[in-house]
């Protein structure tokens, strides 16, 4: 038996109870833990208490009840020319991006995983719902959390084979409500501490206005694909493809059946909008993707394979069949059905059974008609 | 792993013989020193020998000069804010440092929102001031000059003496923070003209929670925390008799003929760990005045190219405790303002400084371990 007292595992520990349950877990283990809390956003509530403050005090309390020293890393800068600079290019070029991929990619497992090893860590470890394998070769897989309902693996697709060679997901062989029991039955001050939700910096705010105090909204028309106007948007990074909420178009003569948001057109400025969550300008057969990702080496799979993919997280597998172009830099990915709300900037993430092969971001999505592939306009 | 404490200017450990005492007094002295009664009589004496041992070491005319509080902030903040409502219609014009601990400047800060003028005496790249700047500063309005004795970052000492004899012969009274410094340096009142001086009893071994503000005879400032009669009616509160016993006792642990010892001590610990950092190449500079010039106990360094808060948590990791600016909100570090007013253009000297603060008891071999310490995290 190796022993373990000997392997320094350095946690990213939130304050939440997924990372304080994964430091507790390992402890337990035997391992050399040390809690690292990561500082990305300089931020307040309404009250003027920094968030972070709150949430330093439990990790404080949880790594206190444990035993294991805590430390606290500002990533301040690196969050801001990393993944924040990057979500609001995204925006403003009219796409939707997924900013928690790129604090992946960027900030937990790069620079937290660099200041890790400046610590003499021998892994990092994070409360993500994901499990590492390793086979016989020594390459490391990336599967689903064992709990479908909470799998974060979507958001860990573009991280590399370097980067979960030194990782560990201890909670992601568990499912949530056993962890927040390991929580309760250890005491663990964040036991019973709500789930945080929505994108780290933004927290429970609300999106649009936090949004508009980066990017000056500008008001344009809404209109139907057919060109009739239906009123005035009030900026186009406001709106994602397939979203209902937030049109403000009452009922009309034709049908009663609720509007969508359809396509958008940077170039005049307009949201298309149309009726009924099935309208046909939604759905896409196929889309092309840009800035590849694969945990393993993917090369043995061929220039073509059928797979399965999610285009958001939180929505289920559909099959694929995946085609790379000559210089394997972009892929075409070919739905086995017609799928709804394609959305440019989001990951296409690939799945073989429980495996997550990796992923790239969505370009373009388009639609098959009679044969021929064509754009799917404003999309 | 040996644990090894080098952060002896953030607190200190208890001497055994403050211990004692305080044991002793707890078990033996309960009575509260304003009651009428035997035990009150009782703790009443213990109190006054306390403050009559203490009085002495500052060499303060009188032992009713000294008034016990919760510590250096509680001092600090009586001494600034009871001053500034005590004498606003002779003036309101205070006079301080840029370098000055919190409990300085956030009270400065709160009187400014008052209405108060204050101004902030820059310092050179040894961390003090200029005596022709302080001179300049004051108007007949200036009410209060409130400068450190010694630096708690980078342990630069101030010319109090000179100061004292600067402010003496105008309007304003003279206050100096002297937490760090007693204990270390040789404090006399009467001698450098100060009016006001505040201590903290944790930094010389001492419990914590407790200090004094010495008050010169005559300034009657009103009581901050106000209640009860304790301390002839300027701080409210029944005093902690045992703890301040301990305080004397502490006090007492620090002759003069200590003082001297451990000040050749402590210069030997700077010397060594200079000559180590050189032997084994690492690029450093101090930060502040040369070694014999600044608080025995403080040493501030400059590591190039690397990160304080990463090697802060190496050298913990390791076994060794040591300081490096002030932790702001969720334990990041913050940029210290002592070094950003010292070098405000060297970005990465703000960034890249450690304090080690030594203690009664470290040792050489302490300092050893430190040294292989930074040469392992350095050079890794």
């Amino acid at each position: 038996m190796e022993d373990k007292s000997k392997i320094r595992v350095v946690v990213g520990m939130s304050g939440g109870v997924d990372s304080s349950v994964t430091a507790y877990l390992l402890k337990q283990q035997g391992y050399d833990v040390v809690g690292v809390f990561m500082k990305n956003w300089d931020d307040q509530n309404d009250s003027g208490v920094c968030t972070a403050t709150e949430d330093y005090e439990d990790v404080a309390a949880v790594a206190n009840q444990i035993g294991i020293p805590y430390y606290s890393v500002n990533f301040e800068e690196e969050y801001w020319d990393r993944v924040f600079s990057y979500f609001l290019d995204e925006y403003r070029n009219g796409r939707t991006p997924n900013p928690d991929v790129m604090c992946n990619k960027e900030v937990k497992f790069k620079a937290f995983l660099d200041y890790a090893m400046q610590l003499d860590a021998d892994y990092i470890a994070m409360g993500h719902y994901a499990r590492v394998k390793r086979d016989d070769n020594g390459i490391v897989h990336m599967l689903r959390g064992v709990d479908n309902n909470k799998d974060q693996t979507y958001f860990l697709s573009q991280l590399s084979q370097e980067q979960l060679q030194k990782t560990m997901f201890p909670i992601g062989e568990i499912p949530k409500p056993e962890v927040r029991k390991i929580a309760e039955e250890a005491g663990l001050a964040t036991a019973k501490k709500k789930d945080s939700t929505g994108v780290c910096f933004i927290g429970e705010r609300n999106f649009n206005k936090f949004l508009g105090e980066f990017l000056p909204a500008q008001p344009g028309k809404m209109k139907t694909l057919e060109g009739k106007e239906m009123g005035e948007h009030f900026g186009l990074m406001n709106y994602t493809i397939g979203q209902r909420r937030g049109l403000g178009i009452g009922g009309s003569s034709e049908s009663n059946e609720p509007w969508f948001v359809v396509g958008k057109d940077l170039s005049t400025n307009t949201l298309y909008v149309g009726q009924g969550y099935h309208h046909d300008h939604l759905y896409a057969d196929q889309l092309d993707a840009s800035r590849l990702s694969f945990i393993a080496p993917i090369e043995a799979r061929g220039q073509e394979f059928h797979c399965t993919a999610k285009f958001r997280y939180r929505q289920q597998d559909s099959g694929v069949t995946v085609r790379f172009n000559e210089a394997r830099d972009q892929v075409e990915v070919i739905f086995d059905e017609p799928v709804r709300a394609i959305t440019p900037g989001q990951e296409v993430v690939f799945y073989d059974g429980e495996e997550c092969l990796g992923s790239g971001t969505i370009d373009h999505a388009y639609k098959v008609i009679a044969g021929e592939k064509q754009l799917l306009q404003y999309v | 792993m040996r644990r090894i404490y080098l952060d002896n200017a953030a607190t200190t450990p208890m001497a055994p013989e403050v211990i004692a005492v305080m044991t002793e007094t707890m078990h033996n002295i309960y009575g509260n020193p304003s009651s009428v009664n035997q035990f009150g009589r009782e703790a009443k004496a213990n109190l006054d020998a306390s403050r009559k041992l203490i009085a002495n070491s500052i060499n303060a005319k009188r032992s009713d000069e000294i008034v016990f509080t919760s510590g250096g902030s509680e001092s600090d903040n009586t001494a600034l804010i009871q001053t500034a409502f005590l004498r606003q219609n002779e003036g309101r014009h205070i006079i301080t440092t840029a370098i000055e601990h919190e409990a300085i400047l956030k009270p400065l800060a709160y009187l400014e929102e008052q209405g108060f003028t204050v101004t902030y005496l820059p310092v050179n790249e040894q961390g003090v001031i200029s005596l022709s700047d302080l001179k300049d500063a004051i108007t007949p309005e200036t009410i209060l000059v409130s400068i450190m004795t010694g630096n708690n970052e980078v342990g630069s000492i101030m010319p109090i003496h000179e100061i004292g004899e600067i402010v003496a012969p105008t309007n304003a009274w003279f206050h100096t923070d002297a937490v760090q410094a007693y204990g270390t340096l040789d404090l006399d009142v009467q001698r450098d003209k100060i009016d006001l001086l505040s201590t903290s009893a944790h930094k010389l071994n001492g419990p914590k929670f407790l200090g004094f503000l010495y008050q010169r005879q005559g300034l009657n400032l009103p009581a901050f925390i106000k209640g009860g009669d304790q301390e002839l009616k300027r701080r409210a509160g029944t005093e902690n008799v045992p703890a301040i016993a301990g305080f004397a006792k502490a006090v007492q642990l620090i002759s003069d003929d200590y003082k001297q010892t451990q000040t050749a001590k402590y210069l030997a610990f700077k010397q060594q760990l200079i000559a180590g950092l050189k032997a084994n190449d690492i690029e450093f500079m101090i930060n502040g005045d040369q070694i014999e010039k600044s608080l025995p106990h403080v040493i501030n360094i400059w590591f190039k190219d690397q990160l304080s808060d990463r090697l802060l948590v190496n050298l913990d990791l390791q076994g060794l405790s040591v300081s490096a600016g002030s932790a702001c909100t969720a334990g990041n570090m913050q940029d210290s303002h002592v070094l950003v007013a010292m070098y405000p253009k060297q970005q990465k000297r703000i960034r890249e400084s450690l304090r080690f603060s030594f203690g009664r008891y470290n040792t050489s071999e302490d300092i050893d371990d430190l040294i292989k310490a930074l040469v392992k995290t350095i050079k890794k």
